[in-house]
């Protein structure tokens, strides 16, 4: 009889998995904002995610691009514009109804040189205005001034707005919308009841009544809190609190593979750094770079910084982007002995275990990166010891980190840095700003004038190139050989990819973590919980 | 006379204010990473918005100007607008002040009681074996970082709102029990003692009067001590009070709020120690 | 009390000598990485242990004791040293002086000295040798530290001020600071030591926090504060009792200090 009520229990918790429930998890800020155009940090991310219609969406599992509030796209003039038929009968949460004017407002609100959005500046390739043209209340073509490379992947980021609506931006097409805000406690979003989107089944999406967002900043009580069973889900969790969590409940801990995030350093080759003569000439040669590189021991970074959930990183595409990623480059390997012989080739010499160039300065200099990063921390430790073994003294010094931004932005006052990097999209234009020589992001020499080596100019050269092309191959080809340049000549040492660790609570269903953001909830609307009762007396 | 003196005082009450805001500014003004802004590492920026981005706190960049700006805002009320949260200074304080009162209610509280329960017998009793237990278990939380206290109450489920007095418990300890400790050797204590008056008349008459001061005064040092463990705290534990706020906005160079926090803790400041001293004075004419 | 005593100066010297011959006696340098022994518990080799990059803790624990054990009771001695001055003369002399050094004691107490700690590390060269920047965070905690225990002393000078012994005192033609050194000061040695005592602690528990951006001990020279920062696992403490270690030296060198300079004599 146990045994027959128990198994009713089960199904009947499978049945109703399907529906209801609040889904619980933290952010580590406030949201910096609620206007979507104007989002940079990942709280505010978040919250566009959840509650914000996109015409186009990145299928975070798959990569590939699926129609949302558009049905269908067509991209024409070189890539400078994009025609779009869009879903009718569609509208905002308030029950404005949705049109063409909407997406037009939208694009000219987003382009507004004045609004300085980072989603804005990704489609700026020249100056200029935007031009929408509205054929009927479901056609749309946009005009963009000059080319965008990869146009159609750039409008997942963009939250369609209401033009019409008298509540702005709280009108909203996704399938959640923001209920109440207690800064610096919690968010509450309850379902959209005008969401679209229905399941095979026909039923209106999302599942959830709601999700609760709580502002937790400390990881250590987040993991508490999700064990404690208090929140059911870690969107991105690090590797330490991930390992003792494996040990606790393997179940619970999803590793989803390598993340779009890299680890990396690189040397200040500014040349107007205050730094000595000598000391520059050392982080200009590409051999002394080289060298360094291998005489880093990026294996044992993997195995006891991050406890296994990482890989040494060849280039600053990870494996993760399948289409971008250049196969044929490997990781600088492990030999110190290569590291000494390319220093030799420099003049360096290793004399009683110190190392000092052709004119005897010893080779010692400071390595910054941002304090409270434990992981890091460790990293520039095991890096320092690693450089040591060919002679090398290393000086780490952790900042706050604003005053590590002024000093890689402003003052130039570093010899090196480590520091991680995000990509925010698969395509390479998204990289522009980091591989053009002239541009602010290029950190390990902003703003140059002219190209100050030929394989800047190269690189250079092949960025452009693989912006203006409409053909994917020829960017693909274009762009493996800015990956090639870099590894050859590493003015960034990439060190490691790190994984895309969640934790996600057994009673969540439909969760299918990807390693792109947001990793575990890009299906929001079809996550759901098991109903507390049921799952507690099936046990 | 009455007039000239609260004047006087007035004067220096607000000069230190002003001074303190000044200074607070100042140091904000000039640290380091005053002009950069954690989005300038987005790739996705162009040039012309990290030159916007640069720009936009040019107006707290000339610091005379900023602050008598402010301090004309401040008299009506507007406190300005905070740089990271985006949100008017008055909200904040507004919003958080209870959070962390509420805590340093409980803190200085449970720190007092607990550390003059421990320090009055350690005085009485004299016994070896108490002073010693007394002693390290004091010892001990004057050497376990605000961090670990805060983090260790919060895995065994305990009240966090008692870290505060963990931390202010060992200082009432010890100077309570120095304090009462001399207070015992004093003449008038002593000549007491040989009239042979009972113990608790000597403790509540002669020997509590006498450390009264030194007590008081710390009474009103402990309130600061309290608020610097309120910022560890509420930042680890996540409470939405204002300690969690002065970290957040020293991290964004945060000007407006700094400075209205600086003058903040420079007002509290004043006003109790200004209450210390009062009640200080009033012991001391007892006493006389 | 005087073996209590005895037994206080004996662990003391021993601390001492241990922690400066630990260049002779520690198994291992305390930055070396011992990579196939990660986390690894107690054992013959490791006797607390290693950490999470391998690195001896029981080697680290030796060489951090050098340092702290050196620098905090001298910021501490520091910040009580002006903290006597300070406040004695307030106390002392009344009148406007009084009112002055309480207004600048108020305003120390309110200034967010985080920023110092920002521009100093901006000003100091990154290069700089962890020991100096040690040194010089533990010269401005002690030369900002002071505020609180000066107002103590202030209001304990204060009732001294008309007592028979600063009367006497006077009397003899005993004045201004020396009067305040000589006599004001033995009188206030209870409050004093405990300032002393207090200071100890919150300073090397300070350098730890400072070690956060940038200043103090950096890596891989290990101190009582970055070695107390392992304690911010409370998980790790309840599978790993010898993390505890520092924590443990670090309170009974503090109690010892406190026996071996009694605070005041019993009368019975």
């Amino acid at each position: 009889m146990k045994r027959l009520v128990a198994t009713f229990a089960v199904t009947a918790a499978s049945l109703l998995a399907q529906w209801g429930g609040e889904l619980r998890f933290c952010l580590r800020s406030d949201p910096k904002t609620f206007n979507p155009l104007l989002v940079d940090d990942e709280a505010s991310e978040t919250v566009r995610y959840l509650t914000g219609g996109v015409l186009i969406r990145v299928n975070r599992l798959t990569q590939k691009l699926e129609p949302e509030l558009a049905t269908s796209w067509k991209i024409s003039r070189q890539g400078r514009a994009i025609a779009f038929q869009l879903r009718r009968g569609l509208s905002f949460s308030d029950g404005t109804p949705f049109t063409a004017e909407d997406v037009a407002y939208t694009m000219h609100a987003l382009m507004d040189p004045a609004l300085h959005s980072p989603t804005g500046d990704s489609f700026r390739s020249a100056p200029g205005d935007v031009e929408t043209t509205v054929q009927a209340p479901d056609r749309i073509t946009i005009v963009f001034p000059a080319p965008v490379a990869g146009l159609d992947r750039l409008f997942d980021q963009v939250a369609i707005l209401s033009s019409r609506s008298p509540k702005k931006e709280a009108a909203t097409l996704g399938p959640f919308v923001v209920t109440h805000y207690t800064p610096g406690t919690d968010l509450v979003l309850e379902r959209n009841p005008r969401y679209w989107k229905t399941d095979a089944g026909g039923r209106r999406l999302p599942y959830l009544d709601r999700i609760h967002l709580d502002i937790q900043q400390n990881r250590e009580i987040e993991l508490l809190r999700f064990t404690r069973g208090e929140v059911h889900l870690i969107n991105t969790i690090d590797a330490e609190l991930f390992s003792r969590l494996v040990k606790q409940d393997p179940a619970m801990a999803q590793d989803a593979g390598p993340s779009l995030e890299s680890e990396m350093m690189w040397f200040n080759q500014n040349p107007s750094a205050p730094l000595p003569d000598y000391e520059k000439a050392w982080f200009r040669s590409q051999n002394f770079r080289r060298a360094l590189s291998s005489a880093i021991n990026r294996a044992d970074i993997c195995r006891i910084v991050y406890y296994g959930h990482a890989q040494p990183a060849a280039g600053p595409i990870s494996p993760a982007n399948r289409f971008w990623f250049n196969a044929a480059l490997k990781p600088h390997a492990f030999d110190p002995k290569d590291a000494l012989a390319r220093l030799q080739r420099d003049g360096f010499r290793f004399e009683n275990g110190a190392l000092r160039d052709r004119d005897g300065h010893l080779v010692e200099f400071s390595l910054i990166t941002n304090s409270g990063n434990q992981a890091r921390e460790h990293m520039a430790a095991m890096i320092q010891q690693d450089l040591a073994a060919i002679g090398i003294k290393l000086n780490i010094v952790t900042l706050d980190f604003r005053s590590l931004i002024e000093r890689i932005t402003q003052t130039f006052r570093y010899e090196a840095c480590l520091l991680g990097f995000t990509n925010y999209d698969l395509d390479p234009s998204s990289q522009m700003n980091v591989w053009l020589s002239s541009a602010e992001n290029h950190q390990w020499y902003p703003n140059q004038k002219i190209p100050a080596t030929p394989w800047e100019a190269e690189i250079d050269r092949l960025m452009h190139a693989q912006a203006a092309a409409v053909d994917t191959t020829k960017r693909k080809s274009d762009f493996d050989k800015v990956q090639e340049i870099v590894s050859d000549q590493a003015p960034f040492l990439y060190l490691v990819t790190k994984d895309s660790l969640s934790a996600v609570s057994p009673k969540l269903r439909n969760v299918q973590p990807a390693m792109i953001r947001p990793e575990t909830y890009w299906n929001a609307e079809y996550l759901a919980l098991a109903p507390a009762q049921l799952a507690r007396s099936a046990r | 006379m009455w007039i000239r003196r609260i004047f006087r005082h007035l004067a220096a009450f607000v000069i230190t204010i002003l001074i303190a805001g000044l200074l607070g500014a100042t140091l904000v003004r000039f640290g380091p990473g005053f002009e950069s802004d954690e989005q300038e590492l987005d790739p996705r920026l162009n040039a012309h918005s990290v030159q916007a981005l640069r720009q936009s706190h040019a107006a707290e960049q000339h610091l005379p100007a900023f602050y008598i700006h402010y301090l004309g805002h401040m008299i009506q009320g507007d406190l300005g607008v905070s740089r990271s949260l985006e949100r008017p200074v008055t909200e904040l304080l507004s919003e958080r002040a209870p959070v962390t009162l509420r805590l340093m209610l409980y803190g200085i509280a449970s720190g007092w009681l607990l550390g003059l329960a421990l320090a009055v017998p350690a005085v009485l009793v004299r016994a070896p074996a108490y002073d010693l237990a007394s002693t390290a278990l004091s010892g001990v939380f004057l050497c376990v970082p605000t961090a670990v206290v805060a983090l260790a109450l919060f895995f065994a489920n305990g009240p966090v709102r008692f870290a505060i007095g963990l931390l202010i418990f060992p200082k009432v300890f010890r100077y309570a029990r120095n304090v009462l400790a001399d207070a015992y050797t004093q003449p008038h204590v002593l000549a007491a003692r040989a009239r042979g008056l009972s113990p608790a008349s000597i403790f509540f008459r002669q020997v509590s009067l006498w450390a009264a001061p030194q007590l008081l005064t710390l009474a009103g040092v402990s309130i600061g001590i309290a608020f610097g463990a309120a910022i560890p705290i509420e930042v680890l534990c996540d409470f939405p009070g204002i300690g969690q706020l002065a970290w957040t906005a020293a991290l964004a160079r945060d000007l407006p709020v700094l400075v209205s926090l600086t003058i903040l803790v420079a007002v509290f400041t004043q006003i109790a120690n200004a209450a210390s001293d009062l009640a200080v004075s009033v012991c001391t004419r007892e006493r006389a | 009390m005087k073996r209590s005593r005895n037994i206080a100066a004996g662990i003391l010297v021993l601390v001492f000598t241990v922690s400066l011959l630990a260049g002779v006696i520690a198994p291992s340098p305390y930055a070396a990485q011992f990579r196939d022994f990660i986390s690894a518990p107690a054992s013959h080799r490791f006797w607390l242990g290693t950490d999470e990059l391998g690195r001896d803790r029981w080697s680290r624990l030796l060489y951090g004791t050098r340092i702290s054990l050196l620098l905090a009771p001298a910021a501490a001695l520091l910040s009580t040293c002006m903290a006597v001055v300070i406040g004695g003369v307030a106390g002392y002399a009344g009148g406007w002086c009084d009112r002055v050094i309480r207004q600048v004691i108020d305003l120390f107490l309110s200034i967010p000295w985080l920023f110092l700690f920002l521009i100093v590390r901006a000003i100091l060269p990154l290069n700089a040798s962890p020991l100096t920047s040690v040194i010089v965070t533990f010269t401005i905690m002690g030369l900002v530290g002071w505020a609180p225990a000066a107002r103590i002393i202030r209001a304990g000078a204060q009732s001294l001020r008309h007592s028979d012994l600063v009367l006497h005192a006077r009397a003899c033609g005993c004045r201004g600071l020396r009067l305040i050194l000589v006599h004001i000061a033995p009188a206030l040695r209870p409050v004093i030591l405990a300032q002393f005592w207090i200071a100890i602690p919150t300073f090397i528990l300070g350098e730890a926090s400072l070690g956060l951006i940038g200043l103090g001990v950096a890596d891989p020279l290990p101190s009582w504060g970055n070695l107390l920062r392992e304690l911010t696992n409370p998980q790790a403490v309840t599978g790993n009792p010898w993390i505890l270690a520092p924590l443990a030296v670090l309170v009974v060198v503090v109690s010892c200090f406190q026996l071996l300079l009694p605070e005041r004599e019993f009368v019975s």
